[in-house]
């Protein structure tokens, strides 16, 4: 395994200027991420796992969105500080997108092969349209589509979600990018048809060696799918470590509490599950100290004086809480 | 538990249909029919929480919707407490609904958004001339203790909550009048898990407080189990299989049951899937499948499934009527 990593973020802060002042919705995050290998980000609505993707995308919304500090390395360049020209070239070559509700990425009113079309069209414009036509086709068989070269000449709404998300995996791959972030991909399909897309995504990983960072608010889906986790909190780094190690010896109360309050298949029924009380902090309102504090079991006096820095405790295993010093 | 009378059930569904008509055509004329429910029969007893559980377009829901009779069903009867609920008029069903409520996926669009909570949770006392002003005040400020929220919360709008709070205003509204029975329709689909396991711990509660009955309808059969004496898992309009929560994880008999366990990613990494992964998608409720509505994606499926219909029936050597499954392979399937 290559060791360098491909993608290094280094305490990226991000922020929004909003009617309400400014908020950062992600706050000091830091990770790397490795070639062949899945990163997990997971956290609940609002922890900033979605604005760090669309930092690194470079897809903050405009005007209110902006990355304030920070260095998102790519290679040996700086995703952050790049004119929107060289971005251009590494979106989809570099870094591929695929998001949420693939209903609404997809252009409803152009027929599938248009719209993969448009795709190889852009990364490779010395391709002809009947060489176009056959990558496509490819492509999607590449995905599991069946009857590709029929389901070229459909529209969106005539396919199911799974068949939807399958195309825009077929989208986000055409470029042969190095990175594919995916922003809960399967969260809006029936568990049966996540299992067949995560399926999917590890084999094409198997065979392009691409490496994934994804989004998730699943632990069950992290657990099933990623070399490296990133519990995010209210817009910063609560833990990070790999896999195994994260579930097996999870240390920050954050993600004690998550892993503690999943009901799972073998709990016994109608027992009581564990809860973290309270909920997440307003971004308008965060407190001094760790964000955490008004919901943790653990908390301490020195909790709510200054943030907890990510320490490292182990091997590749970071903390941020005053617990672990 | 406390279940007075186990022998007559508090709510009965037998053979519930219910086709939605599909029209086409320029006079908009019927061309086809959405088999959304057809034929399903299950009970609750006082207390008793049997979940329903499948995915998108099972029909899990129009059950939940036709039982208290937001449909009229197009076959079959709902008895509740004796009283067959398809026959009754609508000032008398009117009366019943006191005892049946329901709680919905997302408590925003369910919450009227230019009420106060307090007159949102009030709206049940007034529509059925209960108390004085005076004391349905008091009424709500113990409903809301009662679920968790501030007396304060009362002058404040649905906006201002969280997703959290705001089912836990639809949970305050729905005991208001102290139902017998809940139906909850994916009460906690729409929340973060820290705040899912504080409402399931509130449904918990609740229950054994006051001997609610719940309908748990999810598509989350982790979640289903955890909260669920029995569970019936629905396919395409149709109940695949009816067991206790235990049961059903620990020998499921039907195909679908055992794929859709299978495909629940768990939050261990050392047991990553074994993969038994279900091919296609759910077909559509307008054409189903010929026989049972299963085989185009089951991976057992032999010719005659694709003309029988499979019967409910009790699991041999399984617990009699207490473990059903349809599906005329079980007892040679080893799944």
């Amino acid at each position: 395994m290559n060791d360098t990593p491909i993608l290094h973020v280094d305490n990226l802060v991000t922020a929004f200027d909003t009617e309400q002042g400014l908020i950062r919705a992600v706050d000091g995050v830091s990770f790397d991420v490795r070639a062949g290998r899945t990163l997990g980000i997971v956290g609940e609505s609002g922890c900033g796992k979605s604005v760090t993707a669309l930092s690194i995308m470079r897809l903050l919304p405009k005007p209110h969105g902006h990355i304030e500090h920070g260095r998102i390395m790519f290679h040996d360049q700086d995703i952050a500080t790049l004119p929107a020209d060289r971005m251009h070239a590494i979106r989809g070559y570099g870094i591929a997108m695929i998001f949420q509700e693939p209903m609404t990425a997809l252009n409803p009113v152009h027929k599938i092969d248009r719209q993969l079309g448009e795709v190889f069209e852009l990364h490779f414009p010395e391709m002809d349209n009947a060489r176009i036509r056959e990558k496509s086709v490819a492509l999607l068989k590449e995905v599991g589509i069946s009857e590709a070269r029929e389901r070229m000449n459909a529209y969106p709404h005539q396919l199911s979600g799974g068949m939807r998300q399958r195309v825009m995996i077929a989208m986000a791959l055409a470029g042969e990018p190095e990175i594919l972030i995916a922003d809960e991909p399967t969260t809006a399909l029936d568990v049966t048809i996540q299992a067949q897309i995560l399926d999917l995504m590890v084999k094409l990983q198997q065979k392009t060696g691409m490496a994934i960072i994804f989004i998730t608010h699943a632990l069950g889906v992290i657990a099933e799918l990623c070399d490296d986790v990133l519990v995010m909190y209210a817009g910063t780094v609560a833990e990070r470590a790999p896999v195994k190690t994260l579930f097996q010896h999870p240390r920050h109360p954050y993600t004690l509490g998550l892993l503690s309050a999943i009901p799972r298949l073998d709990n016994t029924p109608k027992t009581r599950l564990n809860t973290i009380r309270g909920m997440v902090p307003s971004l308008y309102e965060l407190p001094d100290g760790c964000r955490f504090q008004n919901r943790c079991p653990y908390a301490m006096a020195g909790c709510s004086i200054a943030p907890p820095p990510l320490r490292q405790i182990d091997d590749n295993h970071w903390v941020s809480c005053y617990l672990y010093r | 538990m406390n279940k007075k009378s186990p022998s007559e059930p508090l709510l009965s569904v037998e053979h519930l249909k219910m086709h939605f008509p599909v029209l086409g055509g320029i006079f908009r004329h019927q061309v086809g029919k959405v088999y959304a429910v057809d034929d399903v029969s299950l009970t609750i007893s006082r207390g008793e929480t049997v979940g329903l559980v499948g995915e998108s377009g099972c029909g899990k829901t129009t059950v939940g919707r036709s039982i208290l009779q937001l449909y009229q069903p197009t076959a079959g009867r709902v008895t509740f407490e004796g009283k067959d609920l398809t026959r009754l008029s609508r000032k008398e069903m009117r009366d019943l609904r006191r005892d049946m409520q329901m709680i919905f996926q997302d408590p925003f669009e369910s919450l009227n958004s230019r009420h106060t909570i307090g007159n949102i949770v009030e709206e049940p006392f007034v529509i059925h001339g209960i108390g004085t002003a005076d004391e349905r005040q008091q009424k709500v400020k113990e409903l809301l203790r009662r679920v968790g929220l501030s007396a304060r919360a009362r002058t404040r709008f649905p906006h201002e909550f969280s997703g959290g709070q705001r089912q836990r205003v639809g949970i305050a509204r729905a005991l208001a009048l102290n139902p017998k029975l809940i139906i909850c329709d994916e009460p906690v689909s729409a929340l973060d898990v820290s705040i899912q396991s504080q409402i399931l711990n509130l449904l918990l509660d609740l229950q054994q407080e006051m001997g609610l009955a719940y309908l748990f309808i999810a598509h989350d059969l982790a979640v289903v189990k955890h909260i669920s004496d029995r569970i019936a898992v629905m396919y395409l309009g149709k109940i695949m299989e009816y067991a206790d929560a235990d049961t059903l994880y620990a020998h499921p008999a039907h195909p679908y049951t055992s794929a859709l366990i299978s495909a629940i990613p768990v939050p261990d990494p050392t047991c990553r899937r074994k993969a038994e992964i279900l091919s296609g998608d759910v077909p559509s409720p307008i054409h189903p499948p010929s026989g049972c509505v299963f085989h185009t994606r089951c991976p057992y499926a032999v010719d005659q499934c694709k003309e029988t219909i499979p019967e409910l029936a009790a699991v041999a050597g399984g617990a009699g009527d207490n473990h059903q499954v349809a599906c005329i392979r079980t007892g040679e399937l080893r799944l």
